[in-house]
């Protein structure tokens, strides 16, 4: 099972959210399902009318567009993001400059798969 | 005079969780409202590297405790997407009446911390003598108060017999009464009237840019209840959701206030429909592909992510909670508001700082 999902490039994502939004498409989330050496997956969820859309981006490096401009709502979990997994969203506003969890002292995103090994599971 | 920053919270009288507002100020009045967390983040979501796909139950019914079960219903039902399980008929209408009693206990807590938070003390004490009632049938059903764990990958793990349902109606029928004898002062009363009309007003065009959800969106016009999504054996009952138009800390306690008669109401058709059978179905294999799955918590939409891959572990589990969607709107409700009507507004999201942060 694979969810369908539009698949989009970083230069495109604006132009399509700008698209959902003007179609009045409720914004719902994002999810970064993956992020490390290799660059990122993020899944942008979006609702109309109890109706799920999705658009897969895949991004080769760390920076990512912000759509907070589009949907100013997406400012906390673009943040949130830039926490966990280490990513810089371009244009973000307010950006927490990867304070909103974490202290800033340049740790690293607890959620990004790094090239060590991965711990022993239980 | 040049505008103030005032730090509100984390610890604050008015706030159950660690929240923290930096409000600018001039003369009273809210100019910008910037919200900053990090006070009781745990990290739940990386506990998918070491917990495996079923001791995850346990760690999605605390990412809140007051919709404990509803987390772990949706976690379940992503997992048995996953794995092409069908539960019982029965564990679905059982999954609804545990669902609204948490919905039930969920919106008699908030009115009560909305009546103290406008200083109402005796009204915050009766409603929470009200939701003792839900708290004890939640006890002797299910064995706990708050987090009762009755949800398993496909089904659940606890029945209801003829003489618990009974005695729930039975004290449902109470609740009822109770509730309805304090309608008055919740909706009609001048203090509550002057604490809540038109403060925090919120557009229908404002709540759905800013991505709201539950209670705060319905409160502003727009009929979105993810139970009509007919999961569990909500596509079998009838009810519709609660709206209203004017979308001010009035609007929103009216549609949680209206929710608890829509709660009973769908308790006593579920135990009225309540089918003979199985509460659940073994379940084999382990879960492989992605999932979105979103149910109706007492705080609005909920949405997991589930990607597994065949093995023990899933690779990612996302949780986006209800208040984690209402936050962005107090940027736009605040701003404008006098400080004294700050934490009533606050309030009216009826925010959880625990689900925020997971």
């Amino acid at each position: 099972m694979t969810i369908e999902a539009e698949g989009i490039e970083s230069r495109e994502l604006c132009r399509a959210v700008a698209a959902l939004k003007e179609k009045g498409c409720r914004f719902v989330t994002i999810t970064c399902v993956r992020a490390d050496s290799e660059g990122a997956e993020l899944l942008y969820h979006f609702d109309q009318e109890l109706r799920l859309s999705h658009l897969r981006l895949a991004v080769a490096g760390d920076e990512v567009p912000s759509i907070s401009g589009i949907y100013s709502a997406a400012f906390l979990v673009e943040n949130e993001i830039q926490d966990h997994f280490g990513l810089r969203f371009a244009g973000l506003v307010p950006d927490y400059r990867r304070t909103l969890y974490l202290q800033g002292d340049g740790s690293v995103p607890p959620l990004r798969r790094t090239d060590q090994p991965e711990p022993v599971k239980e | 005079m040049a505008g103030t920053v005032i730090p509100f919270g984390p610890q604050h009288p008015v706030l159950p969780e660690p929240l923290h507002l930096n409000l600018r100020i001039e003369d009273e009045i809210v100019v910008s409202a910037t919200p900053a967390f990090g006070y009781v983040h745990r990290g739940l979501e990386k506990l998918v590297d070491i917990r495996d796909f079923r001791q995850m139950i346990q760690i999605v019914e605390r990412v809140c405790g007051i919709c404990s079960m509803i987390h772990a219903l949706i976690y379940c039902q992503a997992l048995e997407g996953l794995m092409g399980v069908e539960p019982p008929p029965r564990a679905g209408y059982l999954r609804v009446i545990w669902s609204e009693l948490h919905r039930l206990h969920s919106h008699l807590l908030w009115l009560g911390l909305f009546a103290d938070a406008m200083g109402f003390e005796s009204l915050f004490m009766q409603l929470w003598k009200v939701r003792e009632r839900i708290m004890d049938i939640n006890e002797a059903t299910a064995g706990n108060r708050v987090i009762i764990s009755v949800n398993v990958i496909g089904g659940v793990r606890r029945d209801l017999d003829p003489g618990q349902t009974g005695w729930i109606l039975a004290e449902l029928a109470e609740v009822e009464r109770e509730v309805n004898a304090m309608s008055r002062t919740i909706l009609h009363d001048y203090t509550v009237q002057k604490r809540t009309r038109g403060k925090g007003v919120l557009s229908r065009s404002q709540a759905m840019e800013l991505g709201c959800v539950g209670p705060v969106l319905r409160a502003s016009g727009m009929a979105q209840d993810m139970r009509l999504l007919g999961y569990a054996a909500y596509g079998e009952l009838d009810f519709a959701p609660v709206v209203e138009q004017d979308g001010d800390c009035y609007a929103r306690c009216r549609v949680r206030f209206a929710e608890l008669g829509q709660s009973i109401d769908l308790i006593r058709q579920a135990i009225a429909r309540l089918p003979a059978g199985d509460i659940s179905v073994p379940v084999k294999g382990r879960p492989a592909g992605e999932i979105v799955v979103r149910a109706e918590q007492p705080r609005g939409e909920c949405l997991y992510y589930i990607k597994a891959s065949g093995g023990k572990f899933l690779d990612r589990l996302r949780i986006r909670t209800p208040t984690f969607a209402n936050i962005p709107a107090l940027t736009v409700m605040l701003p404008g508001m006098e400080l004294a009507d700050v934490p009533v507004v606050l309030l009216s999201i009826d925010p959880c700082i625990s689900c925020t942060e997971r």
